[in-house]
């Protein structure tokens, strides 16, 4: 294990989110995931890192349990949000309690208007009207193009205005928690730094914790507070986001920034080969 | 000629054929157009009819699309729920009039609709527990032949529990309007049956509540969203499940409908199943996916079959209503496979 991660250990402080070692399998064959651990802090952002096929999305997707539909199954481990166990429970349950996904490429409801797809977020919502209306009108004002755009057809609308959409519509359901999966997919760098500038903001006004998977180490080692770093289905590293930027190997591989001499390619391999931190 | 109009999808019929078709379509409406103003009042008539049998089409269809749309299953089944909640209905009126021995009348074919509504929700709670649900994520296919399952299920189920004779459906005592009204028309006379008149009414009343439903109430929002996305409606935390039940009680209840407004015009019994399967050739022309569709489909071939009938059944020698609609389904699916009204794709690249 690397230095600063060793330097940081887990923090033993109030939890909104327990990952405990799981293990994820597809389709009863494919092992996904093999022992991830991870601890979302209450009103933290946290940030999964990896490459395509790490495991961040199905991690995400064993914490809200839409892992069902996709026919797989969290085989060992535990998973606790807010201190009782949610691995067994429906996604429907888990909203209710305060826990929603925002999946990868938004997901909008292409045929239904921006305000109806942020309507469907109060699905599971039991505290009337008034509330409702009154939260509708507080996300048109964090997302003023929202406003401009209700009547529009949610599949007519931008990447970045769906992007916005889907993460209204979670903040719809009053979440203690989102999970975020790759939310700077195909967007411009502008509208990338615009989301988690708003994913900040409800993270500091309406004291919401994120957990945020992304491809785009940068961006989400800016504003998080945490991260994990992911490979093959294991978290290899994991840090305070700030040591994590400075990190050199983070660099090295994540950033795309090393410093020193181009290192010929035997080097890069060997020095590979002894980095693979966990493996 | 290949790059240029590889595109556009060939034509089915070489440029020559359809221009002839044009030239004899054209010859065909002049003739039609003289024929039908020949005698007014018959046209009148039978586009009333064929109205009214469209609008219960219409009805059938709906019920199709409302499952379809909400749980991508093609509910074989649609057809035999119709004539099951009819039986039902009557069934349970004269279980009640006869063996409990209360006295017939509206109070009791009212406790028969309840009861009627009551086993439409039982079944779709059924359903979703014993079909859908451990069959979720398999294959259309899989799904389609768990509907046929439940195709003769409901009507082994049904004649083991009702009988299996023909039953009338008990259309005065719940309160429908039986007997005729005579118009002079265009110089003729056209005859009005008081129950077409109500039929037309209810079933246009559904379609507008179940319009009104899936606009404006918190579920009719969800069922749009469960048909748009199900694994984005699932992650903002609407209950699969629950919108199932709900979809195919919905689904019941028009089939309900429909069976007592089909059931007193010729009586109750799975003979009925026959008209189930014509609306298949109204999700032909209307689009499997769109209400709409389903509503305009099922005018369509209400009225070609009737105007077919009327008009050119003498030179078949009669007997053209059976299969007309299938005809017209066939020549949709030549020309437009996906239906006036099928799926309008939004994507964005």
């Amino acid at each position: 294990m690397s230095a600063t991660a060793a330097a940081v250990t887990q923090p033993a402080i109030d939890a909104v989110l327990s990952v405990n070692n799981i293990e994820v399998i597809y389709d009863h064959v494919i092992l996904v995931l093999k022992g991830v651990s991870l601890t979302v802090p209450r009103g933290g952002i946290v940030a999964i890192l990896g490459a395509n096929g790490a495991g961040k999305t199905t991690t995400l997707k064993a914490i809200s349990n839409l892992l069902k539909a996709e026919r797989g199954e969290v085989t060992k481990g535990s998973i606790e949000f807010e201190g009782t166990r949610v691995d067994t429970l429906s996604p429907n349950d888990l909203v209710r309690r305060g826990c929603i996904q925002v999946m990868e490429g938004r997901h909008c409801f292409a045929h239904l208007t921006i305000e109806e797809n942020l309507m469907t977020g109060a699905f599971t919502r039991r505290d009337g009207n008034a509330a409702i209306k009154r939260d509708l009108e507080k996300i048109y004002d964090i997302f003023p193009r929202l406003r401009q755009r209700r009547t529009s057809v949610a599949g007519y609308t931008s990447g970045g205005e769906q992007q916005m959409c889907a993460v209204g519509r979670a903040m719809m359901s009053k979440p203690k928690m989102i999970l975020l999966d790759e939310p700077s997919m195909g967007l411009a760098p502008q509208i990338v730094e615009e989301i988690f500038e708003i994913v900040m903001r409800l993270n500091r006004d309406e004291g919401v914790s994120f957990l945020v998977a992304e491809q785009n180490t940068n961006m989400a080692l800016k504003y998080a507070t945490y991260g994990y770093i992911m490979e093959t289905g294991r978290i290899v590293m994991d840090g305070e986001a700030k040591s994590l930027r400075e990190n050199e190997d983070v660099k090295e591989f994540y950033l795309g920034v090393s410093e020193g001499a181009k290192k010929s390619f035997r080097d890069v391999k060997s020095y590979k080969r002894r980095k693979r931190w966990l493996a | 000629m290949s790059a240029v109009t590889s595109s556009a999808p060939k034509p089915l019929l070489s440029p020559a054929v359809m221009a002839t078709l044009k030239v004899l379509g054209v010859f065909g409406a002049i003739a039609l157009a003289i024929v039908l103003l020949d005698l007014p009042d018959l046209l009148v008539q039978t586009l009333w009819e064929g109205l009214v049998a469209g609008v219960l089409y219409a009805l059938i269809a709906l019920g199709f699309v409302l499952i379809f749309k909400a749980s991508g299953v093609f509910n074989f089944a649609q057809g035999i729920m119709v004539v099951f909640s009819a039986l039902t209905l009557v069934g349970s009126y004269e279980i009640m009039t006869q063996r409990m021995g209360l006295p017939p009348g509206t109070v009791v074919a009212i406790l028969a609709v309840i009861v009627a509504v009551a086993t439409m929700f039982v079944l779709a709670w059924l359903v979703e527990r014993i079909v859908l649900r451990p069959l979720v994520n398999q294959n259309d296919i899989i799904m389609l032949m768990a509907t046929v399952g439940l195709t003769y299920f409901l009507i082994g189920f049904g004649e083991y529990v009702f009988g299996g004779n023909p039953k009338v459906m008990i259309t005065s005592q719940l309160g429908l309007p039986v007997g005729s009204t005579q118009f002079n028309i265009l110089g003729g006379r056209v005859n009005i049956q008081h129950l077409d008149v109500a039929a037309a009414v209810i079933a246009s009343v559904m379609i507008a509540g179940l319009a009104f439903f899936f606009q404006y109430t918190r579920i009719g929002r969800a069922l749009r969203a469960v048909a748009d996305s199900h694994k984005a409606a699932l992650s903002v935390g609407i209950s699969l499940n629950q919108i199932w039940v709900i979809v195919w009680f919905t689904a019941g209840v028009v089939a309900l409908v429909t069976g007592i407004m089909w059931g007193a015009r010729s009586d109750v019994s799975f003979a009925l199943e026959i008209i189930a399967l014509k609306a298949l050739s109204v999700l032909i022309l209307g689009g499997f996916t769109s209400v709409p569709g389903a509503i305009v489909g099922g005018l369509i071939i209400g009225i070609g079959e009737k105007m077919g009938e009327g008009y050119w059944g003498p030179l078949f020698g009669g007997g053209i209503e059976t299969w007309l609609a299938y005809v017209i389904a066939l020549g949709f699916l030549l020309f437009r496979p996906q239906g006036l009204f099928g799926e309008k794709i939004i994507e964005r690249i």
